[in-house]
């Protein structure tokens, strides 16, 4: 029944990657890939170890700066883009390694995601005038509502380096969503995991695409959770597409069996 | 307005909007802030939720299902079905899909009230099984929206439907609320029930409000007072506690964020009356000393100090006894500054006036330590049928080992098996649909039969010893309950476990098992060698120190005239740990005293005949699953009989 009302409602695409291919001195980490990812979809990009799926969500939110192709979001195509413009843009992020600041408390954390949506300056919220005193209340608003939706309310104060690691990954996407973004980028949201954090965590993930309605790509190493969540999914190897489609149509593709079970090239 | 009025609890409530309109009422932690209810507000929520459930069919006489955390809107739910003249019937919130379907049909729940998704998932996979449960209203719309089965509605929308109706039937609510009588039953409680089905509790307005107002009484609560309510609301306490006192006295719940976060909201509110079984007293216990043993050095010394000089000194200060000298009195004045008050208030415990524990044993240290450091800790007695309310310590009044005087308007009497009988006006009018369960439970003269084993000692407090059914008689006659002997036994940090026997003996004997942990360390200390348990177990200066514990038991023992036959005699220390694997255990940790003594009748006969020793050899399992055999030439030592104290004083 939900299967059939969130295909329903994928709509145009959002973004649109073409012809991106990325090298780092002699070493070919992506090569002439394009893909689409539409609005609200869950995209996974998948792939054995070095395939270049880190690569590519770096090329999507301006880390790395492909030597060809173009990226295009919300219909802009652009060849360069700084991460904090993509940030700005509307596209958040996780990471594979947790980036949080771990001497501050998970409310702090969350707040920074906050950080490209406040307007004052630093003397105003030094001094808690007027608009920044309203702004933070906003802000705070906002981050409490993800702090609701990600039932972490009992952890609100605690320092983030005292988590264990499954809470710091929903601490970490709580940032990235406290950012309200259109795009959001996951890079193995459930790496290192045991099988009830992971439940929990594929919980979250379908819950923010489905009520927040956010568009999802995520890099997933654990194949039954890609294709219990994805609505579709790319394959790279060693830098190429070489699958692109719905989870059963992967699943049953040759070239993706054998990138996985390993066949002489 | 007149008292007798104010009999059930949907006029309470219009009493109190009435009397106390802007005054918070009820509060809950939703985003990070504190959200408040007064009386008038609480009032129209219960009004529209009533109005709501009208519309959609709830009749008088109908039953509606609660099941959730504590949430402001779960309560008010039960209040609208009581303003109907409905029974609300709350539920476990942790009880499984399969566990709620008894209790669904036995109550013949048409109407629910789920607090969130997963609630509903279990009362949605009841639906095949009970046919009458036609309607499920839910609180937090959270992964409901693709739900599209027909009996789902939200409260919000069940409230705008009962606002809709109250609009063309304004005095439809205020009607229904004079149609209610306090004979009328005002809400079924299941009981948890160790064997069988669970047994449904109905009990009257008139009980609960009486109790209530008892017990509002007993320790002087006043709109000022502030509760937490964080315990199941299918429990007997938290209906009692949090709905029915804060209705007759006023005062204000506050519903904690969620479950994980009790401890915080504990802090943040600070509430001034408190409810929970030892096991959530212990857990606190626990949390302060781990962070004491992370603590630098100095505070760590002065913890030290300072509670050494609270359990030296505090119980009676609190108490107001004479014979503290002023420089106690100084010292523990600056504890408190230094320690009690700080430790108070990280606990949330600061502005407590009256905190209460009961369901099982509370240990002794983990009671002296709450007292000592001015945490007026108080023990009762009581059980769902009962409304809880048998017995309570009065402040001033408080005995560890008992568990207060009878409450007022309570009549207790002791059977002659030595069965604790209630009459009182909280007794429940029935078990639900099981006449011959009301029949066992209420005799003719309406006591209740409590099937817990007590007497009273020589200041009218009530003592429970243990389970009826489990208390025997020694050859002569006297009372001999074994599990009170053997928790008494195990209360000490060396005995871990501990089995009795005397059940138409001549005498009690008892088999005791050391705790490795405990007793390894004690002779490490004292550098005595051992090579594993067996070995431990039978050092002469083991048996020395377990004998000591024993005694210890006795004198206590002998201080009642009921229990001072029961004194140990004669013990062993066995040769291995009691194990669950050889069924000497339930897997819950109770001994299994019938299949002991069976096991190791030798060792029983030897008890009994007066032999200083004896072998025995015994199959054990290993971790592993492969069997082998221990043996030991074990030891039977003889403990000292001490007399009742009257009887001392007069030699």
């Amino acid at each position: 029944m939900s299967e059939i009302s969130e295909r329903g409602k994928i709509g145009a695409p959002l973004l649109q990657v073409e012809d991106i291919s990325l090298a780092f001195g002699g070493v070919v980490a992506l090569q002439g890939v394009s893909f689409d990812v539409r609005e609200h979809e869950v995209r996974a990009i998948i792939g054995p170890n070095g395939a270049g799926k880190s690569s590519m969500l770096n090329v999507i939110n301006g880390v790395y700066h492909p030597q060809r192709g173009t990226v295009a979001f919300k219909g802009r195509r652009r060849r360069r883009v700084d991460p904090h413009e993509a940030a700005r843009q509307g596209i958040a992020r996780t990471f594979q390694n947790i980036a949080l600041f771990r001497g501050m408390s998970v409310l702090d954390n969350l707040m920074t995601g906050r950080n490209l949506k406040m307007r004052c300056n630093v003397l105003q919220q030094a001094l808690y005038l007027g608009p920044a005193r309203r702004e933070e209340l906003e802000h705070r608003e906002k981050v409490e509502a993800v702090i609701d939706f990600l039932e972490i309310q009992h952890i609100r104060k605690t320092p983030v380096g005292r988590l264990p690691y499954g809470l710091q990954k929903r601490v970490e996407l709580g940032r990235a969503l406290a950012a309200e973004p259109e795009l959001l980028l996951l890079d193995e949201p459930m790496a290192g995991m045991n099988l009830e954090e992971k439940q929990d965590m594929s919980r979250f993930i379908l819950d923010v695409n489905d009520q927040m309605g956010t568009t999802i790509v995520l890099i997933e190493h654990d194949m039954s959770v890609v294709m219990d969540l994805s609505d579709r999914v790319v394959v790279l190897d060693y830098g190429r597409k070489i699958a692109d489609g719905t989870p059963d149509e992967v699943r049953g593709n040759k070239a993706v069996i054998d990138a996985y079970l390993g066949v002489a090239h | 307005m007149p008292q007798a009025l104010q009999d059930t609890f949907p006029r309470l409530l219009l009493n109190q909007a009435k009397v106390r309109p802007d005054r918070p009422a009820i509060r809950e932690k939703d985003l990070g802030i504190w959200q408040t209810w007064t009386w008038a507000q609480a009032l129209e929520e219960v009004r529209s939720l009533a109005c709501g459930l009208a519309a959609q069919g709830f009749k008088r006489g109908d039953r509606l299902a609660v099941v959730g955390d504590n949430r402001p809107r779960l309560y008010w739910a039960m209040m609208a079905a009581q303003s109907l003249g409905g029974v609300p019937v709350p539920l476990y919130q942790d009880a499984v899909a399969a566990e709620m379907a008894f209790v669904l049909q036995d109550a013949d729940i048409g109407f629910a009230v789920a607090e969130d998704q997963e609630q509903v998932d279990k009362l949605l996979e009841n639906l095949t099984q009970c046919p009458k449960l036609g309607r499920i209203y839910f609180d937090d719309p959270r992964g409901l929206r693709h739900y599209a089965q027909g009996e789902l509605m939200s409260l919000d929308a069940l409230q705008a439907l009962g606002r809709d109706f109250a609009g063309r039937n304004p005095e439809f609510f205020a009607a229904e609320v004079e149609k209610g009588r306090a004979a009328d039953v005002a809400v079924i409680l299941y009981t948890s029930g160790t064997t069988g089905n669970p047994k449904g509790v109905a009990q009257t307005h008139a009980a609960l409000i009486e109790t209530a107002r008892v017990l509002v009484a007993f320790d002087g609560f006043t709109e000022k007072d502030e509760v937490l309510c964080y315990l199941p609301m299918a429990w007997v306490g938290d209906f009692l506690y949090s709905y029915a006192q804060s209705l007759v006295a006023g005062f204000r719940l506050n519903c904690p964020e969620s479950p994980e976060t009790v401890m915080t909201d504990l802090r943040e509110i600070g509430p001034t009356y408190y409810f929970g079984p030892p096991r959530v007293y212990e857990n606190i216990l626990t949390q302060v000393m781990i962070r004491i043993e992370d603590a630098s050095w100095p505070k760590r010394w002065m913890f030290r100090y300072f509670m050494a000089l609270a359990k030296r000194v505090g119980m009676s200060i609190m108490e107001g006894k004479p014979g503290v000298s002023l420089k106690d009195r100084l010292l523990y004045a600056l504890g408190g500054l230094l320690v009690y008050g700080p430790l108070k208030n990280v606990l949330g415990l600061s502005r407590i006036r009256v905190a209460y524990t009961g369901g099982e044993a509370i240990g002794p240290d983990l009671f002296d330590f709450y007292r000592s450091i001015g945490v007026n800790l108080k023990q009762l007695y009581g059980m769902t049928e009962t409304c809880v309310t048998v017995s309570m310590h009065a402040s001033g009044e408080v005995k560890l080992e008992t568990v207060g005087r009878p409450m007022p308007g309570v009549e207790v009497r002791i059977a002659d098996s030595g069965e604790v009988l209630v009459r009182s006006p909280g007794v429940m009018r029935e078990y639900h649909k099981r006449p011959d369960a009301t029949r066992e439970a209420i005799d003719a003269e309406g006591f209740f039969h409590t099937g817990d084993a007590g007497f009273f000692d020589a200041e009218g407090h009530l003592k429970i010893i243990d389970r009826a059914k489990d208390v025997g008689r020694l050859a002569d006659g006297a009372l001999f309950a074994p599990k009170y002997i053997e928790n008494k036994l195990k209360f000490f940090p060396y005995i871990k476990e501990a089995v009795c026997f005397g059940d138409v003996r001549d005498k009690v004997c008892a088999f005791v098992n050391i705790d490795m942990a405990a007793v390894g360390n004690w002779a490490e200390r004292r550098n005595i060698a051992y090579s594993g348990y067996a070995d431990l177990a039978s050092q002469p200066a083991v048996c020395d120190l377990i004998r000591e514990c024993v005694e210890k038991v006795n004198r206590d023992l002998a201080a009642y005239s009921a229990l001072g036959e029961s004194q140990i005699r004669r013990f062993l220390i066995l040769h291995k740990e009691l194990d669950a694997d050889d069924g000497e255990l339930t897997r819950t940790r109770k001994v299994r005293r019938g299949h002991i003594a069976d096991k190791y009748v030798v060792l029983v006969d030897a008890l009994y005949s007066g032999k200083s020793s004896c072998f025995i050899e015994t199959q054990m399992r290993f971790e592993d699953g492969r069997i082998g055999t221990v043996s030991a030439d074990l030891p039977i030592l003889e403990a000292q009989r001490y007399a009742a104290p009257e009887a001392r004083k007069a030699a």
